[in-house]
């Protein structure tokens, strides 16, 4: 309800100089470490320390700013990253809707974007101000079609959507649909909530009543548990999917039994213990997740590993864009945009980036797996 | 929509709207007596809810710091006053026990793991913590700004709740929490099947309102309460500090508002910025109630709650929209019945 918390603008930036100034890289992080969307911005803004600080002969210096959640502070961030600070590129935001509202102002500075950001509209349709923009997270609609193609083999003729009223939500509305129609189930049913809603009756009693053989939904971070838990509440018996957004522990810990037999798509982190050895994202993960634990005691949350895959593309990319100009130069970040582009088979620690100027998302399945949940924990689905 | 459906729906609308009067009997009560509009109402109940969630799962209470740390200044800021007054270094007994209080639930909720004890230990802990922030609140925000008129009232009030927001952050941490219900067990009553925990939150705002009402109808300090927000100077003038009513109405104001939180904390999801809109609808109660009537704002909150479960199943993306609008009529109704309400000062 961004019209009622007006309070949020008044939320000041908090300014953190992650390395001492030198000449070299100079990235810009974004992310929304605290206000609504906190649970996705902290573990991107504690993954910053951990991404690379070389490449090609040059230091990286990462320069790291909260926006608060709220995408006119984005603007103002990237703002003073690009015009006073003279970054390269920047990582971020960490909201939807806060990147979609500064994909239009990096273009315009010929900023190259790395968006840890799940809608897919933040790079598709591809066109002159997107081709700046690259997202290190799966596409929703490979894992709409990765869901619904689970419910075609399970026999699931209907399905009822429930989703956020934001972006995020509106996004997942469509691209169920899209798929759903594409395989010929139907949308019986379409409800909305805020994350801060404290009953969620209505709605579940709404799906309910329409039966529904399926239910997905369509929430980011821990507001993805309430719905279920209400359905269970109101007696609804179908299989309920969760979206990519809810593969988090927090899901697991406050939907306890209720939240048994939820099948989701999520990235492979999650059920580390249970990929084979010879995915090659593994290694980079394990690291990653001890790094992390190490240095904050606590397991990161696969949001924190969009930014670390974000690093890795920009690592590989520096060395070529050095061949087309200095570090602070147009001519660098122009080569920096294409060398992201042309990244072939980079290993992330989610999956195999390959980009082309038409997908900068560069996800295939392989970054992808089917899991449920037994015993209080997320295993891969057999 | 059948008969049942239409039932379920009022017992959660009656859930929702038993908390969104309580909500609206404190900050009617605060403001009339201080003139503060009390935005951060809706704190005191994400702080105790997220309290209970943090002992539940075994994690150290940390919100007694804020305790502590308030009581700190709030001791100075009375040191200091003592000293300009009486020209001599005293220390006033009320805000050292305050201090001490703090410094009491730092420790216990840092040491003591209170996942193993019962749940009304955990209750009357999360209490001990949360309540203490009523007074402490109106120490160090409003007392030095008493009189100031009530707009410079309101700026402060909405300041200190982005603040307690932030602190919340900082405390309880971004994610969501939920606790335990208090049992398990369901209510068959006719078609309907209630669980146990909605009784449990209409049960408990219904004793909290009648002991509200016994203590305004029957209480010395309930008395005075009612003098000081009928006339203020009067009140004084017989006696009654207008530092002991602000401090008196803030307590249970915190008071209210920590029951409330523990109570809704087991059926939903509570965030360290869910207060906002929850007090928002208490407060679209206290208004229908035209901030004075607490009989008609608590029967305002009531159909808030059932406005809200209704049109969430007919429209669930436009609720708010349609709960806010709510509003309109009833003001445009007060405004032709009294049309000249003047300035409030």
């Amino acid at each position: 309800m961004p019209a009622m918390r007006p309070l949020a603008l008044s939320l000041a930036l908090a300014v953190a100089l992650v390395s001492p100034a030198l000449a070299g890289v100079k990235i810009g992080v974004v992310t929304s470490a605290s206000g609504p969307i906190a649970l996705v911005g902290i573990p991107q803004k504690n993954t910053v320390p951990l991404l690379p600080k070389t490449a090609g002969g040059e230091t990286i210096e990462y320069i790291s700013l909260d926006d608060a959640s709220d995408p006119t502070a984005t603007v103002t961030a990237f703002k003073k990253l690009v015009l006073e600070d003279k970054v390269d590129a920047i990582i971020g935001p960490s909201g939807s809707p806060n990147a979609l509202g500064v994909i239009g102002f990096a273009a315009e500075n010929g900023v190259p974007m790395l968006a840890p950001v799940g809608s897919a509209s933040a790079v598709l349709p591809m066109d002159a101000k997107k081709k700046w923009v690259f997202k290190t997270t799966q596409n929703d609609g490979l894992v709409a079609d990765l869901l619904v193609s689970h419910m075609v083999k399970t026999g699931v003729k209907t399905v009822g959507f429930i989703g956020t009223s934001d972006a995020y939500g509106d996004t997942w509305a469509k691209v169920l649909k899209d798929a759903a129609k594409a395989k010929g189930i139907a949308v019986v049913a379409e409800e909305r909530f805020t994350r801060q809603d404290t009953s969620l009756m209505a709605q579940g009693l709404k799906i309910t009543s329409k039966s529904p053989d399926a239910v997905l939904i369509g929430a980011p971070g821990s507001s993805s548990v309430l719905p279920e838990t209400t359905l269970v509440d109101v007696g609804y018996h179908g299989k309920i999917y969760q979206t990519h957004g809810a593969a988090l522990q927090e899901f697991l810990k406050l939907g306890g039994r209720k939240v048994e037999g939820t099948i989701l798509a999520g990235s492979g982190m999650l059920v580390l213990d249970e990929i084979p050895d010879w995915n090659p994202a593994k290694k980079i993960a394990v690291d990653y997740i001890a790094a992390y634990q190490k240095l904050y005691g606590v397991k990161p949350a696969t949001f924190g590993a969009n930014v670390l895959d974000a690093g890795l593309l920009l690592e590989q990319a520096i060395p070529d864009a050095l061949k087309q100009g200095k570090p602070g130069t147009p001519e660098f970040r122009a080569g920096l945009r294409d060398a992201l582009e042309a990244t072939k088979e980079l290993v992330g620690a989610q999956g195999v980036y390959n980009m082309t100027p038409e997908d900068h998302s560069g996800f295939d399945v392989r970054g992808l797996e089917l899991l449920t949940v037994s015993g209080g924990q997320f295993h891969l689905l057999k | 929509m059948n008969g049942q459906i239409a039932l379920m729906l009022g017992q959660d609308g009656m859930t929702s709207g038993a908390i969104y009067a309580l909500l609206a009997l404190s900050i009617i009560l605060v403001f009339s007596v201080t003139r503060i509009l009390l935005v951060p109402q809706g704190e005191f109940v994400t702080f105790s809810a997220l309290t209970m969630a943090a002992m539940q799962s075994g994690r150290p209470v940390r919100l007694g710091v804020l305790v502590f740390g308030l009581a700190l200044v709030a001791l100075a800021m009375d040191i200091v006053a003592e000293r300009q007054r009486h020209r001599r270094w005293t220390v006033p007994r009320t805000s050292l026990a305050l201090a001490a209080h703090g410094l009491f639930v730092v420790g216990l909720g840092l040491s003591v793991p209170f996942d193993h004890l019962g749940l009304l230990v955990q209750i009357g802990f999360a209490l001990l913590t949360v309540v203490p922030l009523g007074p402490l609140i109106y120490r160090v925000f409003f007392q030095p700004i008493a009189s100031a008129p009530s707009l410079v009232l309101l700026m402060v009030a909405i300041a200190v709740h982005v603040a307690l927001i932030g602190g919340g952050l900082l405390i309880f941490g971004p994610e969501g929490a939920r606790t335990e219900p208090f049992s398990d067990s369901v209510v068959q009553l006719g078609p309907a099947i209630i669980a146990s925990q909605t009784l449990w939150v209409i049960g408990v705002s219904a004793a909290l309102t009648v002991a509200l009402w016994l203590f305004f109808e029957t209480s010395l300090w309930g008395k005075a309460l009612r003098a000081a927000a009928f006339n203020r100077l009067g009140a004084e003038l017989v006696g009654i500090s207008p530092v002991f009513a602000g401090r008196t109405s803030m307590t249970l104001a915190a008071l209210i508002g920590a029951v409330s939180g523990i109570v809704v904390a087991p059926i939903t999801t509570i965030y360290y910025d869910s207060g906002f809109l929850i007090s928002l609808k208490g407060f679209v109660g206290a208004i229908i109630g035209a901030m004075s009537s607490y009989p008609v704002a608590a029967l305002g909150a009531l159909m808030v709650g059932q406005a809200e479960s209704f049109s969430t199943f007919w429209a669930s993306s436009y609720k708010e929209i349609i709960v806010f609008t709510l509003l309109l009529p009833v003001l445009l109704w007060r405004s032709l019945r009294q049309p000249s309400v003047g300035d409030d000062e």
